[in-house]
């Protein structure tokens, strides 16, 4: 990893600068209401170093994540605009690729997204054109040799920091950390984990990415959800394929009277943060309060990651 | 083969609730295997759509005919007879049949009685399923033999996705199974592993259905 910037974006001269970064994450709202979505990340403002704005999660439509990467920009928060391969072909994706860098956004998370079957309009068309390895490998090819897909040259590279995301805990297991290095050769610089519950596995897959190298490549950071209560920890380890939240984490989420069950959940994530930060090739965390901004402070405050570094 | 499967007769019926005498043409190609529209098939929904139309006080006519294929112009020919006679056509054929007949009667009205489900083969007794989409460059060697254009949900050529979770895939509710877990349990058998480690890049799908209507041609077998 050089000292040369790709893209000069906060998060990555923090990443650049070897100090542990943390970034949050904003679901732009059902509908164009802009006062609850600034109001949202004014929680992560100073508490964050940069903020995830979804494309469309879970395939639920929401107002579209360039134009919320635009709204953060505004407002002085550095945002990661994801982008999602489901929704547009290779002629779309680059043009957003475009836009999104002339409007200024710097870090971009390349993402295949949730199948429509999940969201709020099943009977969608998907496009599937590409796959994320594909747009990470686009993205890289189109700043780092300005060129397009089809090999056209292009008018001014976009400057972008690539992320992409990793799930250490879908199957078959022994090919996660593969598949993450694909990505990593394809032109990820950062990843951000799915929602770490189990530490043991999360454990074995940095030893793998460790063995491998990955980690001098790349920066990688420990995805945390907080659990909020213990229906969502049953609804996480039950309906979301491949997270598995330990019996131990509910046992204590119910080993507490109901309204420290919040608390217990956040002391959980603070924990989890800490274990993480002290494995080898943790460059940071990326906190996925899901509708819980207003938690953030709490949590990266309890977790000793406060203040933010500053960098030019 | 092609898979096909009846339409609901109820919904054949509101097409053809104007007409008094219909002919109900079938194929003994794919859909006479996959058991939707051959022979059996055509004097079934013949009948049935007779009973309904006869409860309803509006009787029906029907011509009963199976060609020996609907996708061939000179298979269609011997329905010449029952058309003359008829005021629309019914095909359960797969969707080639009923467009077919519509070339060969450019004045009778022609509706399709099952859909075409897809490209596919017997997985059991009463159960079909999809194995190809037909994108025009059949890739399935660099992956052990099988899909992934049509058995990933996603279309993943750099799979499996997060949502792949002890052999089965997130979609479809626990009934498909992750065709990248299919892809790596078949290269390890075949040591063939590193090939899901390369990076797989963008697909030409000019060759497939987003390339325009496709004509295949064999310039030796033209007259």
């Amino acid at each position: 990893m050089t000292a040369e910037y790709s893209a000069g974006s906060r998060l990555e001269k923090i990443f650049k600068s070897g100090q542990k970064a943390v970034t949050g994450e904003c679901g732009p709202p059902r509908g164009c209401d802009v006062e609850h979505f600034k109001h949202k990340a004014e929680f992560l403002r100073g508490n964050v170093d940069a903020v995830n704005l979804t494309d469309n999660q879970t395939a639920v439509v929401r107002f579209c994540s360039m134009a919320a990467g635009r709204i953060l920009l505004d407002m002085g928060i550095e945002p990661v605009m994801q982008m999602v391969t489901r929704d547009m072909n290779r002629i779309a994706l680059q043009s957003n690729i475009l836009g999104a860098s002339a409007l200024g956004i710097k870090n971009l998370l390349c993402l295949t997204g949730d199948h429509q079957s999940f969201g709020d309009h099943p009977q969608a068309k998907n496009v599937h054109d590409m796959d994320s390895v594909m747009l990470l490998h686009t993205v890289k090819t189109m700043r780092d040799e300005g060129k397009m897909v089809s090999g056209t040259e292009l008018q001014g590279r976009p400057k972008m920091f690539i992320g992409a995301a990793a799930n250490p805990f879908a199957d078959p297991q022994e090919f996660r950390v593969i598949r993450m290095g694909k990505k990593i050769a394809a032109g990820a610089q950062f990843i951000q984990t799915q929602c770490i519950y189990n530490m043991e596995r999360f454990r074995k897959f940095m030893e793998m990415a460790n063995d491998m190298g990955l980690t001098e490549k790349c920066y990688i950071m420990a995805g945390i959800t907080p659990l909020k209560s213990v229906g969502m920890a049953n609804y996480m380890k039950k309906f979301v394929p491949g997270l598995d939240v330990p019996d131990s984490y509910i046992a204590r989420l119910k080993g507490v009277p109901k309204d420290k069950v919040a608390a217990e959940g956040i002391k959980i994530a603070v924990e989890q943060i800490q274990e993480c930060l002290a494995m080898k090739g943790i460059s940071g965390i990326h906190l996925m309060a899901i509708e819980w901004e207003d938690h953030v402070p709490e949590i990266v405050q309890a977790a000793g990651l406060l203040p933010r570094p500053v960098v030019d | 083969m092609v898979i096909g499967e009846a339409k609901p007769v109820a919904e054949i019926l509101e097409k053809i609730k104007d007409f008094k005498k219909v002919v109900v043409a079938g194929c003994k190609g794919c859909v006479t295997v996959c058991n939707a529209g051959g022979e059996k098939e055509v004097a079934i929904l013949a009948s049935e759509l007779r009973i309904a139309r006869k409860a309803a006080g509006n009787e029906l006519e029907t011509l009963e005919y199976t060609c020996e294929r609907q996708c061939d112009p000179e298979y269609i020919e011997p329905l010449d007879d029952l058309v003359k006679d008829a005021e629309a056509i019914v095909s359960i054929a797969c969707s080639v049949g009923p467009q077919y007949c519509t070339a060969r009667y450019p004045f009778v009205p022609v509706f399709p009685g099952l859909n075409t489900m897809s490209i596919g083969g017997a997985a059991e007794h009463g159960v079909w399923k999809e194995y190809c989409q037909a994108c025009g460059n059949c890739i399935i060697g660099d992956f052990g033999g099988l899909c992934p254009i049509t058995r990933c949900a996603k279309q993943l050529l750099n799979g499996p996705c997060g949502g792949s979770s002890q052999g089965i895939c997130e979609v479809g509710k626990g009934s498909i199974p992750c065709i990248w877990q299919l892809i790596y349990d078949r290269l390890k058998n075949l040591n063939q592993l590193h090939n899901m480690q390369e990076i797989k890049l963008y697909k030409n799908w000019s060759t497939s259905r987003d390339g325009g209507l496709r004509t295949t041609i064999r310039e030796e077998l033209k007259q």
